[in-house]
């Protein structure tokens, strides 16, 4: 590694303690990422000349201290304060096999307090774990560079005025807060998982943000395996990301995926990590859809894959977590498990449910069944509907293509000659 | 930290509320906060038929009767708590009778 690439890397490992660690002890989130950023630019201008020190994260951790210090004796800062700051990283106060106080938790639980803006959340999860840009975060959520820089002032601002704490919340408001930091790790993951198929190549890879920052709190919260859940899910999603799309940036449906593009490593670990959180009990809701995904992902080829046991792991997910699209999936799975007769009456009883009215995969679904069935008018009809509704382009294009498959038999059929 | 409770109901429930309000109802949601030294303060207001806003423009002091806003929530009490952050102060008002069916707008004190 050349000195620019120990410098890269160390900044992975150590940006999110150390910026976690001087928030803690200032209570001052813009002077913990300003110290933090000076400590890693003098180690990009000194190590070159000085060579590499021996522990990179430790020098780094240093030198930020030293950053904080100077900056709070200049505002007069009391003593006992400078005090506290002078012995952080000193080797006997790093040790904490628990995990549940190290100060990256409780960033990543304030950071995703319910009382922020989901947005909020989820900018600050990106500066202050990830250790974004305020460009690299603005590109990712889509929003001009101003735009995301007021809404990091304003949360860091809330954060201060509201009295939200900085600490792992207590254990009865724990599993609740919990689930609210896997949802916004998830919804990172998803949103550079959604993204693959976009344009901008500069877009960060928030997916990959995402699973370093679930084996984190997997690392760091070894007694809830749903944590293991999450990072095991996006695991088996992420190793399919790059058979997703053709060279056309078409979407290529899991069905019809080359399975040889698969990322063979990723769905090994994705599966060791789902068993590791298995052995644990208590399988919760991202527990199930990656034993899911994991059957997927197992599947030699398409004709391979475990319906039936599919279709239970929706049943038992439904139990668990009673939402439409859920159901959706569930309705899918018992089609190709039970034919699309029985998958199309459940899908039915959702169009009457309504609470999936204007998303665009329930006609899509439905459409597929009435394919399936032979059923070619009503199919065409539910893929227009479907293409109506759906807010992407490469989704627009795919369905448009179900749709032409459709007709062109018909055409040539009552075409003359 | 010292936080403000705001008591709000639906507008509808406070037109239908008697001119004087109950002080015997018992209230041990109030009685344990009081009990532990938490709340600090807290009372039930008059209905907003008989609030007055107060605003000043260019200088000039404005009344108005009424509301001080047209939302579908109205304030009808307060309390104020002193505890340590927003987690506990949430807690608090999420105990609070009203909580359940109105709603509280908690109101950190500036420090």
């Amino acid at each position: 590694m050349n000195v620019e690439e120990v410098v890269a890397d160390t900044f992975r490992q150590e940006w999110s303690r150390i910026v976690a660690t001087l928030i803690r002890v200032t209570g001052d989130w813009d002077l913990a990422e300003e110290c933090a950023q000076d400590a890693f630019a003098q180690a990009l201008a000194r190590w070159p000349g000085d060579g590499v020190p021996r522990r990179p994260g430790a020098w780094i951790l240093t030198a930020a201290r030293n950053r904080a210090i100077d900056r709070l004796r200049r505002r007069n800062v009391e003593t006992a304060k400078l005090r506290e700051i002078a012995v952080i990283g000193e080797p006997d106060r790093v040790a904490d096999p628990s995990g549940i106080g190290d100060d990256r938790l409780r960033l990543l639980y304030t950071c995703c307090h319910p009382a922020l803006a989901l947005e909020a959340r989820v900018a600050l999860t990106l500066r202050t774990l990830a250790g974004l840009t305020t460009a690299e975060i603005a590109r990712a959520c889509l929003v001009s560079e101003a735009t995301m820089a007021k809404r990091l002032v304003r949360a860091k601002a809330r954060i201060r005025n509201a009295g939200i704490p900085y600490r792992v919340p207590s254990a009865d408001l724990l599993p609740a807060r919990t689930s609210g930091v896997l949802a916004v790790l998830y919804l990172l993951f998803n949103e550079g998982y959604a993204a693959t198929a976009g344009a901008d190549l500069v877009r960060p890879d928030l997916s990959a943000e995402a699973i370093r920052l679930a084996r984190l709190l997997a690392q760091l919260m070894p007694g809830e395996p749903e944590a293991l859940g999450l990072l095991a899910l996006m695991l088996l999603h992420d190793a399919r990301r790059d058979a997703r799309v053709d060279g056309d940036g078409r979407l290529v449906t899991l069905e019809d995926q080359d399975r040889t593009r698969w990322r063979r490593d990723e769905i090994d670990d994705g599966v060791a990590v789902l068993e590791s959180a298995l052995d644990r009990g208590d399988v919760g809701p991202y527990q199930l859809q990656a034993l899911i995904a994991a059957c997927h992902a197992t599947a030699e080829t398409a004709a391979d894959t475990d319906w039936a046991g599919i279709t239970r792991l929706y049943e038992r997910l439904m139990a668990v977590l009673p939402s439409p699209v859920v159901a959706l999936n569930h309705a899918v799975a018992v089609a190709m498990s039970d034919g699309p007769a029985a998958g199309l009456a459940l899908v039915e009883r959702l169009e009457a449910d309504g609470r999936l009215a204007g998303y665009h995969l329930l006609p899509a679904a439905r459409a597929d069944l009435l394919r399936r069935l032979g059923r070619h008018d009503e199919a065409a009809a539910a893929y227009r509907s479907a293409i109506e509704l759906a807010d992407t382009v490469p989704v627009r294009e795919h369905l448009a293509g179900r749709l032409v498959a459709l007709q062109a038999p018909l055409q040539r059929r009552f075409s003359p000659p | 930290m010292k936080f403000m409770l705001f008591v709000c109901v639906d507008a509808a429930v406070v037109e239908r509320l008697p001119d004087e309000p109950d002080r015997d109802e018992p209230m041990p949601w109030a009685d344990e906060l009081d009990a532990a030294g938490i709340r600090l303060d807290g009372d039930q207001l008059r209905p907003p038929r008989d609030a007055t806003t107060v605003r000043v423009r260019g200088g000039e002091v404005l009344l108005g009767d009424g509301p001080f806003a047209e939302t579908k929530e109205v304030i009808i009490g307060y309390d104020v708590i002193e505890c340590a952050d927003l987690d506990e102060a949430v807690a608090i008002a999420a105990k609070h009778p009203v909580a359940h069916n109105g709603l509280i707008e908690i109101r950190p004190f500036y420090g």
